[in-house]
């Protein structure tokens, strides 16, 4: 079903099923992806709002990449499988079980109340660009060594995949041949540097090869392909057969985050044909089609999510305001006699009585 | 009770927690069938299998990376990166990781690593192998910091650091690593971290060092005896945490006060230590302290390193202007 330039696709922009294409995942979850995308395009606009007020620190929006980001995790298996995002995916920490209220915590400077759940296989979002690939694939290996079900899904974009740790990641995988997914998104910037200026390869799964394993490439605005490929990838790591590399190929609409200004460099004309490939928009245009899409039904859903954000936001403000002294809070298991004596200090107490 | 080597300390150390805890691994550079460039884990393959000895692909960040991934899975990782000098490849997976997970994770995931390298000159090895960069270390708040320089202190500080729930920077003194044996016991034991070795006892005047720095001092300590002059030598064992007790009451007791190490001088550790020991024994001091170093110049070329490492002959002479001045 490849395209003429090898980018898998099973709807077409217009949301039509491409000719002989059979979808893999069934309308009730078909629906289900929309949820989500449309959950993570409401937040987006609400998170940028908040952010313009001053109530929200930095934020990187998903806008444009639904598709990409709840395609992959929903070929996933949250109970037994983990996540190792980059920062840009919020739909899928919560596919993961990461409560709403707890995203807004940390997004909010608050990650004290905002830690991740016991229960919740996901590590905290990383601003270190690929830092957190090498540690996919330990966990990935940790598992494998352990005899533990399970596989682990990563995030990065094309920007991040330039990083040393991209590569050393990638062979140790490969070597290891671990229970992994590589998810890169290339959403064509990473901040104002194009896609070109990050790799001379045609695409960037390509480089799998050079480690020994699949690579495929996918219309990242294209939820039924990027769930079929990534469920043929983590159906290869279940058996057995070591890590594949997906490129889903995106686009970035909106900033790379709130302190960025894309009018600098972004060709408009770009960003409108960005827009005519709106990942949420061909959902829609294919649920109609089936009957299971209309005015009311969308209306619905998008009250439901912003209720449900509204709801989140509520509650992340009942959370105690972090305390100067959770900064020494989680350093070691028990701090140093420095540390515990700066502590004191700070608080105004004297070292002596503790 | 056997005598042993620096290096047979250590490698008794890693097989028992092996032993021990099926949870702890081994993986780096030829740690598997060559059994590590100094063979401290020589014959562990054998026992214990490709999975838990792991020679991995050469490439430092990777295995500090790999690890931290590892310990969340469940693992107890020992990872050995072949000179401390070559941890600047692993830096960003060990400052900013590595010191900050269990931080960052509000608690969700503490790290449970060790990351073992060799550090040191005076063994003619060629370049960046024998850089001691352990202060760059020490402005990442959130890794201990093990620097023995015996037998026993290796075996117990190292089985401390296995079993610590949280990653330890373990640095071996490679000058020493073959040079003399010393009496270990069969069993485990644990060294704690933070209290520091009162190697010889003296009045005069305190050497403070640390991993091979440590037989500097004493090597300095006998010179200046022939000279009536007694020195107290302390081996700090752990950088971080810091014993500063014990140094407070050396200097206390002595007012004179030398610190060794084998990094150049300017914001090396010693810098630290000067600092804290100004603060918290100023009015005991009869003297300024004063730091032995290498130089501030990148390593020389080996045929020069004895004359830019630390020396007897200089921490003597340091020693002297001290207790005169």
């Amino acid at each position: 079903m490849a395209d003429q330039d090898g980018v898998y696709q099973v709807l077409q922009p217009s949301g039509k099923l491409k000719a002989g294409a059979k979808p893999a995942l069934d309308d009730e979850f078909v629906l289900e992806g929309l949820r989500w995308m449309l959950l993570s395009r409401a937040f987006d606009a609400k998170a940028t709002a908040l952010q313009r007020q001053g109530k929200f620190g930095v934020f990187s929006p998903v806008l444009g990449q639904e598709a990409a980001v709840v395609g992959s995790a929903l070929a996933f298996d949250p109970r037994i499988d983990w996540l190792v995002p980059q920062y840009r995916e919020l739909p899928a920490y919560l596919i993961w079980g990461l409560p709403l209220r707890n995203h807004i915590l940390t997004l909010s400077g608050n990650p004290v109340a905002g830690r991740i759940p016991d229960d919740v296989k996901l590590l905290p979002t990383q601003v270190a660009l690929a830092a957190q690939l090498p540690h996919a694939v330990g966990i990935a290996w940790g598992l494998q060594i352990q005899g533990r079900e399970g596989a682990v899904l990563t995030y990065f974009g094309e920007g991040a995949s330039s990083e040393g740790d991209f590569h050393e990641a990638c062979n140790l995988a490969g070597v290891v041949k671990a229970p992994i997914v590589f998810f890169l998104q290339n959403n064509q910037w990473a901040i104002s540097t194009p896609r070109a200026y990050q790799s001379a390869a045609a695409h960037f799964s390509d480089r799998a090869a050079g480690y020994g394993f699949e690579g495929r490439v996918v219309d990242g605005n294209d939820l039924l392909a990027v769930y079929e490929v990534t469920r043929e990838a983590v159906e290869r790591a279940r058996r057995g057969d070591g890590p594949t590399l997906i490129e889903a190929v995106t686009y970035r609409m909106s900033f790379h985050n709130t302190t960025d200004n894309p009018s600098r460099y972004q060709p408009p004309e770009e960003l409108e044909e960005a827009r005519l490939l709106d990942p949420i928009e061909r959902v829609e245009a294919y649920l109609r089609e089936r009957g299971l899409w209309s005015v009311e039904r969308e209306k619905e859903m998008k009250q439901a999510a912003a209720e449900e954000i509204e709801a989140a936001i509520a509650e992340a403000q009942q959370a105690p305001p972090p305390q100067p002294s959770q900064i020494f809070d989680n350093v070691f298991a028990e701090l140093t006699p420095r540390q515990a004596a700066q502590r004191d200090e700070m608080l105004g107490r004297s070292g002596d009585d503790g | 009770m056997a005598e042993l080597t620096i290096i047979e300390a250590i490698r008794a150390a890693i097989q028992g927690e092996m032993e021990r805890d099926e949870r702890v691994m081994v993986l780096g550079l030829d740690v598997g069938r060559l059994g590590g460039v100094f063979r401290t884990t020589d014959g562990m393959i054998e026992k214990f299998g490709r999975s838990r000895v792991f020679d991995t692909p050469l490439a430092e960040a990777s295995i500090v990376g790999s690890a931290i991934g590892l310990a969340i899975s469940g693992m107890i990782p020992v990872a050995e990166i072949q000179f401390l000098g070559f941890t600047h490849q692993a830096f960003h997976q060990m400052g900013d990781q590595l010191g900050r997970f269990r931080y960052r994770s509000r608690g969700r995931y503490p790290l449970p690593i060790t990351v073992r390298a060799p550090m040191g000159g005076g063994t003619k090895t060629p370049e960046f192998h024998p850089d001691a960069i352990e202060a760059q270390f020490v402005q990442s708040p959130a890794i201990k910091i093990a620097v023995p320089s015996n037998p026993y202190d290796a075996k117990g500080l190292l089985i401390e650091a296995i079993r610590d729930p949280d990653p330890v920077l373990f640095i071996e003194p490679e000058r020493l690593y073959r040079k003399g044996r010393a009496e270990v016991p069969d069993d485990d034991y644990r060294v704690p971290f933070g209290k520091a070795r009162i190697v010889r006892e003296g009045d005069d005047l305190t050497l403070i060092g640390w991993s091979a720095a440590v037989e500097v001092c004493e090597q300095s300590a006998a010179k200046l005896a022939e000279q009536g002059i007694q020195a107290e030598v302390i081996d700090l064992r752990t950088l971080v945490p810091l014993d500063v007790e014990t140094l407070v009451t050396s200097v206390t007791k002595t007012g004179h006060c030398v610190v060794v190490h084998e990094a150049p001088l300017s914001a090396g550790f010693g810098a630290e230590v000067v600092a804290t020991l100004q603060q918290e024994a100023f009015y005991a001091l009869d003297a300024p302290i004063a730091r032995v170093a290498s130089f501030d110049t990148p390593y020389p070329p080996a045929s020069l390193e004895t004359a830019w490492l630390p020396s007897v002959g200089r921490v003597v002479s340091a020693a002297l202007r001290t207790v005169k001045a």
